[in-house]
């Protein structure tokens, strides 16, 4: 009977059932997820202060939703976002498109030089965005939502090559021969384009939009550097609220935002991972 | 102006295509009749695909003409040729059922609704996919997507169908039904086939007329019988079936008469001029095997010892060391005489075949 519950002892291969590598798992799980954790736990947390349990409550999500300005901010986030998204889509489509259907002088250049905005690091994206919006003398006092437009300018600008990423690859595994073939059938390019890769490329287009919404959603560098008094977003908001105090109101206002940004980017993976996946081989 | 029916729908003239440093296509011209099925052949990279692709509009051709259906397509976009072209993947929309795939160039040229459910129904029928209108591409076998190609071809009533290796996709047995289908269908609907495949025996037992290509060149465009019984050259003679090969030297001394001399087969008379190397050639089922010497007048023969025997069933391949490069290849039934031979490896065998079916090639 005994000998039904005893565990094997670990294979030779079985580094993860050994205790060396137990412990650095463990040490990598707690480093990184405890202090979110305790984060969101704390959110719940009946007191002021956010070093002592003292009960269960929703209090702070009730103050959270009834505090105007971080409200405010949170539409400003949720504005900036969809609009860099839509923007970032299209102008992410149009360059993939572009780089697959053409052969042109400079496009492995360009090809290169799209990816810039991702390795560049964002400070630096930042103080570019802010010079430029400066130089140019970007209208500051413009009213709602139109004095989010430099936000959302610097948002597209370094999110659209995420997006042709995503649509990149996809495109990679369309059979030219479709297209060959709806031509054949009558259509002409646009309809091709509509009709027939459209279709191929949506789940690319989904998983491409919600990582441009997410890495908007929470960006605070680029925004922080581009946002006047009247364009404040959540994250710079948070910033802000912190610099006073911890308040378990800043811990429900990030719990809030964990939660989203963690459900959307699972549905891009999940899209992405159909999107690789392709449709069933001809 | 009326089109005459004896004109031919294609009419190619001097048309050549280079990619990079390639030529693929080298001044071909040729005709092809209304309502016939019509092969091009050739091994790959010989320029058939080129060529197809140039009739469906997807390359436009460096020098030359191309007619169909008495019009100049030069300037033609794809989309508006009078052709259809089923694709060698098939190119069928994974995102649209059976029924909207072939309904989609109808769709596009404004079709209306009625018409266009009938003319997809009457499609279908015709490749017989009815009841399968719902379906979608992924739930199909290879053959029923070739089908829905076809139909999503055929509903627009092309002048010309063009078919890009059609068959080879499917397994051995699939593609000899499809084979007499296609056949089938053609004669049914009447519309021009012009098929593309480097499978020889497939276009044997398809076409009408068969055109093959080398090189980028048409070689010879003729009948499957014609091809096979009197090819115009070295390259088609071998491309089209199995055949033996003999170097030998011509000579005319009297003008209209040759002398071919082969240091195997010893001399021919024949009829025509040629002057210096040409080569003799005889098919493999045209040779007789036999334990003894059986010369009749008119006969050729050659003795060898026996090396290897194919056997397939309703026929072997005899391989008869001769002396030369090559063994010779001989066909033999398994029926009559041929079983009482008693067919063994090192055995010694007289091979014969009458003086006239060997073929004199030029090049």
């Amino acid at each position: 009977m005994r000998i039904l519950f005893r565990r094997a002892r670990p294979g030779p291969l079985e580094y993860h059932r050994r205790w060396p590598l137990r412990l650095v798992m463990a040490a990598a799980l707690l480093f990184l997820y405890a202090p979110l954790v305790a984060l969101m736990a704390f959110s719940f947390n009946d007191s002021r202060r956010n070093i002592v349990w003292h009960g269960f409550t929703l209090k702070y999500y009730e103050k959270l939703f009834a505090n105007t300005e971080l409200m405010l901010a949170f539409a400003n986030s949720l504005t900036i976002a969809l609009c860099s998204t839509l923007i970032s889509i299209i102008l992410g489509l149009s360059a993939a498109y572009g780089l697959w259907r053409f052969r042109f002088p400079g496009r492995t250049l360009y090809q290169s030089v799209m990816a810039m905005p991702i390795v560049i690091p964002e400070i630096c994206m930042g103080v570019a965005m802010m010079a430029f919006m400066a130089r140019t003398g970007w209208p500051q006092d413009l009213v709602w939502p139109f004095n989010l437009g430099a936000i959302i300018i610097a948002h597209s600008a370094f999110s659209f090559p995420f997006a042709a990423i995503v649509i990149q690859a996809r495109l990679e595994s369309f059979n030219r021969e479709l297209a060959d073939s709806a031509q054949d059938l009558g259509a002409g390019e646009f309809r091709v384009f509509c009709d027939i890769i459209l279709p191929h490329l949506r789940p690319a287009i989904v998983a491409g939009g919600l990582l441009t919404f997410t890495l908007s959603l929470d960006d605070f560098v680029i925004t922080f550097f581009t946002s006047g008094p009247d364009s404040v977003t959540f994250p710079v908001k948070i910033y802000s609220m912190v610099r006073f105090s911890v308040t378990p109101e800043v811990n429900a206002a990030s719990t809030l935002l964990i939660v989203i940004t963690v459900a959307l980017t699972a549905l891009a993976l999940r899209l992405q991972q159909r999107a690789a996946a392709g449709v069933p081989a001809q | 102006m009326m089109q005459r029916q004896d004109d031919p729908i294609i009419r190619l003239r001097g048309v050549s295509k280079r990619f990079g440093t390639v030529q693929a296509v080298d001044a071909v011209s040729l005709d092809v009749r209304r309502g016939e099925f019509f092969a091009l052949v050739g091994p790959s990279g010989c320029g058939k695909t080129s060529l197809l692709r140039m009739l469906a509009g997807f390359e436009t051709p460096d020098a030359g003409s191309i007619e169909i259906d008495g019009q100049d397509m030069n300037k033609v976009e794809a989309r508006n040729r009078p052709v259809n072209l089923v694709f060698q993947s098939y190119a069928v929309f994974p995102h649209m059922s059976v029924a909207q795939n072939v309904g989609y160039g109808l769709k596009i040229s404004g079709c209306p609704r009625d018409d266009l459910q009938a003319r997809v129904d009457a499609a279908l029928r015709l490749v017989k996919l009815e009841g399968q209108e719902a379906k979608m591409p992924d739930t199909l076998s290879g053959g029923q997507r070739q089908r829905v190609a076809l139909a999503r071809a055929l509903v627009l009533r092309p002048a010309v169908l063009l078919l890009d290796e059609p068959l080879s996709a499917l397994d051995a047995k699939l593609r000899e039904a499809m084979q007499l289908e296609l056949v089938h269908l053609q004669k049914t609907v009447g519309i021009t086939f012009v098929i593309v495949t480097h499978d020889q025996s497939e276009a044997l037992s398809m076409a009408d007329r068969i055109a093959v290509m080398q090189a980028g060149a048409v070689r010879q465009v003729a009948s499957p019988s014609q091809l096979y019984d009197a090819p115009a050259c070295r390259f088609v003679a071998d491309f089209i079936g199995r055949i033996n090969l003999f170097e030998a030297v011509a000579s005319s001394r009297i003008p209209g008469r040759i002398r071919i001399n082969s240091p195997l087969l010893g001399g021919i008379e024949r009829e025509g001029s040629a002057e210096g190397p040409v080569t003799l050639a005889v098919r493999p089922e045209k040779i007789q095997l036999s334990r003894m010497p059986a010369a009749q007048p008119g006969w050729l023969e050659l003795c060898g010892t026996l090396t290897g025997i194919a056997y397939f069933g309703g026929y072997c391949n005899v391989y008869v060391d001769i002396g030369a490069a090559q063994p010779l290849m001989a066909q033999i039934t398994n029926a009559g005489a041929a079983r009482a031979l008693e067919l063994s490896v090192g055995g010694k065998f007289w091979c014969s075949w009458r003086s006239e079916d060997t073929l004199l090639l030029m090049d």
